[in-house]
């Protein structure tokens, strides 16, 4: 369905070919140029998938960290839970971006570290800490949801809490927390757009230095959120077919 | 040793300001049967639970086979593991097939083999009379089923005392009666067993003692033929004579 009215809005914008609005020769397949210029712009597909993988991949083991104190009956840790969560969820990704790619590598070296921080890095780093608070909220809430019930049987068929967690809880939880994680995914992958403004080589900015240099912000802006818009396609389709999967299992 | 296998003795419990349990007595021997009633909220659930230290009380001393319960972990583990619980609500794990629920306990919290745990999980399966289920989902049984499982599963760790909150009130009224016949036949085997429930048809049955709970103490206790017949209290006359209406 989904896929089917993109490919309608593509008809009714080529259909505007003709008028003098639209030049789509900037991106015309046919042409030399306009290959080179699809290429061109294609090619920060590999940045922005690998950015995003490796930016889910650690908020998903931070998320991890930040979100057991959540789960722990001693009160100070529930509050330090709260303090990241709240904390990082209500800064902006271009300011934190900003921080950690400028800031960070100043405190670095005050602290004599010379770690230097590239757009790559930078980029990861931040996408990772601003999804890690919305990864713990859903590691809380998906273990919180496993009833009170089934750690109560486990206590009393003798399991300890580490053996009550790995048999009982998580095999449980994971069935609800896996989609919700992997829908985190796309939010990753078009936040990871703000990359080019610290330089990042990926789609987004690459569209950007093309327009600079073609003149042609409509056609090249509109191929770059249809590139965006496949990729999420691509990726919800994997979380429905996840979805569905986990879904089966807990009817089974 | 005596022959006690539970002891409360001036047992106090508050959730907050609220005073849930009020100086609970109870002696329990081995091999006896007791039955507890009572309105709903009186505290049924949480003396049960207050046993096997789901619940912490406050004041007083409770001891499961001599032993008494504090914050001491080993202790928590030894009464755990000699004292089993079924649960109004089942609490069956539901991803895991019947079998598997019934062997966890005894490999992860026993040491048992799979081949030894599966034996024992078989015996007990056929005990509650459901053997060919074993390789099924919770989720795919009936509410009678899904509780003369639970029961199974307390009974592979050999428990010495079980426990029993409220086992048949989730239950479809025709389910009833195929749980109540495992407990029936458990008592009938010597197990000693607290059981809270309604079903007084099932008390007058099996009970050494009758305990009836009002607002967090116990009101009237003793053997079944006074308490039934002749209850010395107006609350346990009322109540006995509502639930016996139906
Ligand atoms: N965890 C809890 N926190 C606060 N109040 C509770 C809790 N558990 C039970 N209560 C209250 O304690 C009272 C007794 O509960 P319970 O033992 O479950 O009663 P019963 O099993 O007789 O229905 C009720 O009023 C109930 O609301
Ligand atoms: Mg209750």
């Amino acid at each position: 369905m989904k896929l089917l009215s993109a490919f309608l809005i593509l008809l009714t914008l080529s259909g505007c070919a003709s008028s003098d609005v639209w030049g789509w020769y900037v991106i015309d397949p046919t042409t030399k140029s306009g290959w080179i210029n699809i290429k061109f712009l294609i090619n920060g597909m590999g940045n922005t998938i690998l950015i995003s993988l490796i930016a889910a991949f650690f908020s998903i083991a931070l998320g991890l960290l930040v979100a057991l104190p959540a789960l722990s009956h001693r009160r100070w840790l529930r509050i330090v839970n709260r303090i990241y969560v709240e904390f990082v969820r209500s800064i902006p990704l271009l300011p934190m971006l900003f921080w950690v790619f400028y800031g960070l590598p100043i405190i670095f070296k005050s602290m004599g570290l010379n770690i230097p921080i590239d757009p790559f890095w930078g980029a990861v780093i931040t996408l990772a800490l601003s999804d890690s608070a919305f990864t713990a909220e859903i590691y809380r809430s998906g273990i919180q949801s496993i009833a009170r019930g089934q750690t109560e049987a486990a206590q009393t068929v003798g399991l300890s809490y580490a053996q009550t967690m790995r048999y009982v809880i998580l095999p449980q939880a994971i069935r609800r927390i896996l989609p919700p994680l992997a829908n985190q995914f796309i939010y990753i992958v078009k936040m990871s757009a703000f990359a080019s403004v610290i330089g990042m080589q990926e789609l987004t900015r690459r569209a950007n230095e093309l327009v600079v240099s073609e003149y042609r912000p409509l056609e090249l802006y509109t191929f770059l959120i249809l590139e965006y818009l496949v990729l999420v396609l691509i990726i919800s389709a994997g979380v429905r077919w996840l979805e569905r999967r986990m879904g089966a299992d807990e009817r089974s | 040793m005596s022959d006690n296998k539970i002891e409360m003795i001036g047992v106090n419990k508050w959730f907050g300001d609220f005073h849930v349990l009020k100086d609970i007595n109870l002696t329990v021997k081995s091999g006896e049967r007791v039955v507890i009633c009572g309105p709903s909220g009186s505290g049924k659930s949480t003396v049960v639970r207050c046993i096997n230290r789901l619940e912490e009380h406050q004041s007083g001393i409770i001891r499961v086979d001599g032993i008494e319960l504090t914050n001491d972990k080993a202790a928590i583990a030894t009464i755990r593991s000699e004292v089993g619980m079924v649960f109004q609500q089942f609490n069956l794990f539901p991803h895991l097939s019947v079998l598997d629920n019934l062997i966890l306990g005894p490999m992860k919290a026993r040491g048992l083999s799979r081949t030894e745990a599966t034996d024992r999980a078989m015996h007990y399966l056929e005990r509650v009379r459901i053997p060919e289920q074993a390789d099924k989902r919770p989720s795919q049984l009936s509410g009678g089923q899904q509780q003369r499982v639970a029961i199974a599963r307390s009974l592979t760790m050999e428990p010495k005392v079980m426990l029993f909150d409220e086992p048949t009130s989730a239950l479809d009224p025709e389910m009833i009666s195929e749980v109540l016949d495992v407990m029936v036949s458990l008592a009938q085997d010597g197990m000693t067993m607290i059981v809270v429930t309604h079903e007084m048809g099932f008390a007058r049955k099996v009970a050494d003692q009758m305990i009836f709970m009002d607002s967090g103490e116990i009101v009237e206790a003793g053997p079944p033929e006074p308490f039934f017949t002749a209850p010395k209290s107006g609350r346990c006359q009322k109540f006995l004579s509502q639930i016996l209406q139906h």
